[in-house]
């Protein structure tokens, strides 16, 4: 009894989260239409209250379930920053959704579900404990993507996103599998004492590595696994795709680090080589095909494309310098996802959706500060001073050069160049364009101040970015 | 005199020369703060009065400067206003170097200055710009004084380029009149040229003597004579030779001598107030005090002496040979100005820095007097220029006809008159010197004392004298000038005619310019014309009996025959000299040539780099062709995104393959 105590005390925001989702669950099923935003205010104080507890066991670490589950500095932050970003999402995602009759329990329901599921990724120890994280998280994700039944292009979506998705479940427990018959165990600390001692010796472990990292890469992104990405985000509902975009990243981030360099950092020289692969091609098809896209949902999913190509850059650089990067670049690309999407939903309304290139045309002359924000966004992602897209798009490159990997950094500043094209081409059309319709915004006023809180603080990010830099590197023992 | 400058200094609370120095400056520069900036606030009378005020104030001033080190033999200050940066050994800083060389230019410009103000009162009576111009001008006496004060080679270069920015200002000051605004493009683009060489030269003199302060300049200037620098491999060339050629290039474009002698003629677009003070009396004598003041440095070589001698003798007499054929009376006045400068910088060129500088002020009064003279026969005129529309107004304007004499003798050399002590000792001092170039020098200025004679009197002849050649209705109108206009002639004919009296022994033979200008022994022609000197008296005596003042009669006497005697001589001469003729009255060609090859050149370069290089390397190829093939390889590759769930899935297994076979393969 006194050992399950011991083991919840560092999972209580787990617990109180699959709570509050079945709360959630339950409470919605008496709401009428009217008070629907109860669930909203109730998910709202889910996140909350989890913030609450997960900063109230900050500092404590140790593991849990005999050693399935970890608390350690990085999962609070990713947490926290998990809590944090999702909030902004359900924010995001309220009006939207109303002005679909959109607005259901289900949504947050099945939000807080896939929260849980982050969660777990995060602070997964086991190889057993980092497959149910994902597949709770993806499940979700799949239900999300056809949350509009009556629409084909999101229930054609989702149907590729859940058979690529199965596939790549099934290649990365195919791979935990091998490296479980290889080693002997499901425990992350256990395999890396074994792949250390055992050396790299063994076809089989390698096979494994193999198939654990295309399951890894499907989940974040990267090419060549990244195809149902631009289907998904196009074809889901631009709130789903927000979700999508923004807090799943670091529980695929944190998934790399469990995995790779909790378990098989015996093996670096080899992974290092596979994801330098998957981060050239991903820079490259991210930034060049991103160019050829006028629905600006596809293009930031390719822009999601490149980024995780850069995460992919720190990681690979195989240094806690260079994980610390990667993390930076991870939470400051999550609150600019956020940012980006938050403000398609903004220029959204009933019957209309903002997904054209094309609808931002003019903007400043509809409203000036909201394009001042989007160009803020626009700018960070491509990695403009003084906004933090740049400080992180510097991190990763001096951790890859301090390893020695020059051809790496020059193929992602010149893809980044690339890149910069389609970024500054959406503030070229805000600014230089004549509108083609000129009706004021109608979305409500405290998401208009979260979503431009949300974009200054990317420039605020940019301008002092020490103090998030010293988490990262205090979380990663950089 | 001397008990009320004192009494008033007290008064003012100026305990010490410090805050005199710098009260100097910044007198017009709250003029011209306030009458700039607050034009809006303040009525047209309250803009002359606070910039005249302020030129005033330094005008006292100055003269408090000449008593304190000139009459009471003060020692030379030299020290820092303001330290402006300090990077590694350099420090650049604002000072003021105050010595008789400096007290001298600062009383030639506030006063020259004040009288220009008091002038422009009734010059620019009716023009709109009236507040802008005040502001202007005073901008540009800030500018001057900061430049002839300057301790140091930064603040040398600022003010030279302040000046020449109120200059570019105040000759496009009609800007709506296209001939101004070429005008002033061309002052601009020239005087770029000149300036370009003389920050290579400041550029050199920090280079080799790590410092921009004159005394440590000049300090190391004889080292610098030894060293050498190569630029073109196998050529050692003297660093001070270099230094120096470079520094009066830069006093080649603001002192107008051939051959960027271009934009002076064209500068008299500009108001006739600006002719007389910046192209004329201060801003184009920038150049010749410059070299003065540069003398520990020119001394050391020969080669540069050589070169200023030359170019000096060149413009003197062949600038001089365009005022004949010219008929815009500023123009011809401006052409003497020119040929004037020539004669100065021939004095640098033969060591005689005083002379230079004696010219120098002789002539800012003289040719001051000339231009406004000029100008207040074009207000008469009803701003007409062209000479050949004027004639008799002598008995309409008595007062403008006196002083336009006394200027007119004073620019030629008449005995008695300043300009004869300043000209008579530049054309001695050269036949006695003997750097490469000086007897071409002396037989250019002299035979320019005849061709100024020529065109000054023609000017004074077609102008004053003769038939009244102008229409019914401006001759009804002719009436001498307010006396805001002929107040400022007379006070400046009184310093024409008589100060080379009071100057000429201290300021060539006496130890006037004694620690501010220096001169090697064996240079020093002035010290060997002083065994001659007997009294200014005696000099001008015996200046009667000189080969100058008989060229000078026998100019006179050319242009009176041929433009009172005989007025249809002259189309006989232009007939028989034909292409000579024709050859000044394309000013040699200079313009043509300059249009032709480097505006012509310039442009031509440029289109061919903006349609060769810009347009098809950069923006066809290097810029849009890249863009051209991204977008290409983006729609190849979206098409990779065919929608088709197999599709995906076979990538997938294919990156999986690709992936395990480098696996295998590693």
């Amino acid at each position: 009894m006194n050992s399950v105590m011991a083991d919840l005390s560092h999972a209580w925001p787990e617990v109180y989260i699959l709570t509050m989702a079945c709360v959630l669950l339950v409470v919605d099923l008496y709401l009428t239409e009217r008070f629907r935003f109860v669930s909203y205010l109730l998910a709202q104080v889910t996140l909350l209250g989890a913030a609450m507890l997960t900063l109230g066991q900050m500092g404590g670490e140790g593991t849990a379930f005999t050693g399935a589950f970890v608390h350690d500095a990085m999962s609070d932050i990713l947490k926290l920053f998990i809590y944090l970003v999702s909030a902004m999402v359900f924010l995001y995602a309220r009006d939207y959704l109303k002005a679909r009759n959109l607005l259901k329990g289900e949504f947050y329901m099945l939000g807080l579900f896939g929260v849980l599921g982050m969660m777990l990724l995060a602070s997964a120890h086991s190889l057993l404990m980092l497959y149910l994280g994902l597949e709770l998280m993806s499940l979700s994700m799949y239900a999300l993507v056809a949350f509009n039944r009556d629409s084909p292009v999101a229930s054609e979506a989702a149907m590729k996103y859940f058979v690529l998705g199965a596939i790549a479940s099934g290649m990365l427990l195919y791979g935990m599998s091998l490296i479980y018959g290889a080693t002997g165990s499901l425990d992350v600390a256990t395999v890396a004492q074994a792949v250390t001692d055992e050396g790299v010796k063994g076809q089989v472990i390698r096979f494994g590595v193999v198939f654990l990292l295309v399951g890894l890469a499907f989940k974040l992104g990267a090419a060549p696994f990244h195809m149902w990405l631009p289907d998904v985000y196009q074809g889901a509902p631009t709130a789903v795709t927000l979700y999508l975009s923004a807090a799943p990243k670091i529980a695929a981030f944190a998934m790399f680090i469990r995995l790779l360099v909790d378990g098989l950092s015996g093996l670096v020289a080899d992974w290092q080589q596979m994801l330098a692969v998957m981060a050239v091609l991903s820079l490259a098809i991210g930034n060049v095909v991103a160019i050829a896209q006028t629905n600006i949902k596809r293009m930031l999913a390719y822009s999601t494309i490149s980024h995780a190509g850069f995460l992919l850059l720190g990681v690979l650089a195989g240094t806690p310098d260079g994980y610390a990067a990667a993390m930076f670049y991870t939470l400051t690309y999550a609150i600019m996802a956020a940012a980006g999407f938050g403000m398609i939903t903004v220029l959204s309304r009933a019957g209309f959706e903002a997904e054209e290139i094309d609808d931002f045309k003019g903007l400043n002359s509809r409203s000036p500060w909201m394009a001042g924000m989007m160009a803020l966004i626009m700018f960070s992602m491509a990695g403009v001073p003084p906004t933090v897209g740049f400080f992180a798009k510097l991190g990763v490159l001096e951790a890859v050069l301090a390893v020695d990997m020059v051809w790496l950094a020059l193929a992602a500043v010149f893809f980044s160049i690339i890149g910069a094209y389609y970024y500054i081409r959406v503030v070229k059309v805000m600014y230089f364009d004549e509108a083609a319709d000129e009706s004021p915004l109608e979305a409500a006023v405290d998401t208009r101040i979260v979503v431009s809180a949300n974009a200054l603080a990317v420039l605020y990010l940019g301008l002092f970015p020490g103090t998030l830099m010293a988490i990262c590197n205090a979380a990663l023992g950089a | 005199m001397q008990e009320i400058l004192t009494s008033m200094l007290q008064w003012l609370r100026f305990d010490d020369m410090e805050s005199v120095y710098l009260a100097i400056p910044l007198a017009p520069l709250a003029g011209a703060i306030v009458a700039g900036l607050f034009g809006r606030f303040i009525t047209r009378g309250m803009a002359h009065w606070v910039t005249i005020l302020g030129v005033a104030v330094a005008f006292v001033l100055s003269l408090a400067v000449f008593q304190h080190h000139v009459l009471e033999g003060a020692e030379s200050y030299n020290g820092t206003v303001y330290r402006w940066l300090s990077t590694g050994d350099l420090t650049l800083e604002i000072g003021f170097l105050i010595d008789n060389l400096t007290a001298v230019m600062l009383l030639v410009v506030t006063f020259v200055s004040l009288m220009v103000h008091i002038y422009t009162i009734g010059y620019m009576h009716d023009d709109p710009g009236y507040k802008r111009f005040f502001s202007y001008i005073a901008l540009f006496t800030f500018s001057m004084l900061m430049l002839v004060m300057s301790n140091n080679f930064l603040q040398l270069f600022f003010g030279w380029e302040a000046v020449g920015l109120v200059s570019y200002l105040l000759i496009g000051f009609w800007y709506k009149r296209p001939t101004a605004i070429y005008a002033n493009l061309k002052a601009f683009l020239v005087n770029r040229v000149g300036d370009f060489g003389f920050l290579l030269g400041i550029g050199a003199v920090l280079l080799y003597a790590g410092t921009l302060d004159y005394a440590a300049v000049f300090a190391d200037a004889p080292e610098m004579a030894e060293q050498t620098m190569e630029i073109f491999e196998g050529s050692p060339w003297s660093v001070v030779s270099v230094v120096c050629i470079l520094l009066f290039i830069g006093a080649m474009g603001k002192s107008a001598q051939v051959p960027l002698h271009v934009w002076l003629p064209d500068s008299m677009e500009g108001p006739t107030p600006i002719s007389a003070l910046i192209h004329a009396a201060t801003m184009v004598t920038a150049g010749i005090f410059m070299v003065a003041r540069m003398s520990p440095l020119f001394e050391l070589s020969e080669a540069a002496l050589s070169f200023v001698i030359v170019t000096g003798a060149v413009t003197a007499f062949f600038m001089g040979l365009l005022g004949l054929v010219q008929n815009d009376i500023k123009r011809v006045v401006a052409y003497s100005t020119l040929s004037q400068l020539g004669y100065m910088t021939v004095a640098l060129g033969a060591s005689a820095y005083g002379a230079a500088i004696f010219h120098l002020m002789t002539h800012a009064f003289f040719k001051a007097l000339l231009f406004l003279a000029a100008g207040s026969v074009i207000i008469a005129m009803h701003h007409d220029q062209d000479m050949r529309n004027m004639g008799g107004l002598r008995k309409y304007m008595p007062v403008t006809w006196l002083t336009s004499w006394i200027g007119a003798l004073a620019l030629i050399g008449f005995p008695g008159t300043s300009g004869f002590f300043s000209k008579d000792s530049i054309i001695e001092a050269v036949h006695m010197a003997d750097v490469p170039g000086a007897g071409f020098a002396y037989v250019a200025v002299l035979a320019g004392v005849f061709v100024t004679a020529l065109y000054t009197f023609r000017m004074i002849f077609m102008v004053f004298h003769g038939r009244e050649r102008m229409d019914e209705h401006t001759r009804g109108h002719l009436h001498e000038t307010p006396l805001v206009v002929t107040g400022p002639l007379v006070l400046l004919a009184i310093p024409s005619l008589a100060i080379g009296w009071y100057t000429v022994e201290p300021m060539l033979f006496g130890t006037y310019f004694q620690g501010a200008i220096f001169v090697q022994h064996e240079n020093d022609v002035l010290f060997e014309l002083g065994h001659e000197f007997h009294g200014a008296g005696s000099m001008a005596l015996h200046g009667l009996t000189q080969p100058p003042f008989w060229l000078a009669m026998a100019g006179i006497a050319t242009a009176w025959f041929f433009t009172l005697a005989a007025p249809g001589a002259g189309e006989t001469v232009k007939r028989l000299s034909g292409p000579l003729y024709r050859m000044l009255v394309a000013k040699y060609g200079f313009d043509r040539f300059n249009e032709v090859v480097f505006a012509g050149g310039a442009r031509a370069v440029g289109r061919l780099l903006w349609r060769v290089g810009d347009r098809v390397l950069i923006d066809g190829l290097v810029v849009n062709g890249s863009a051209r093939l991204v977008g290409w390889v983006a729609g190849r590759a979206r098409l990779l995104q065919s929608g088709y769930l197999y599709h995906y899935a076979f990538v997938m297994i294919l990156g999986l393959l690709g992936l395990l076979t480098w696996w295998v393969v590693a």
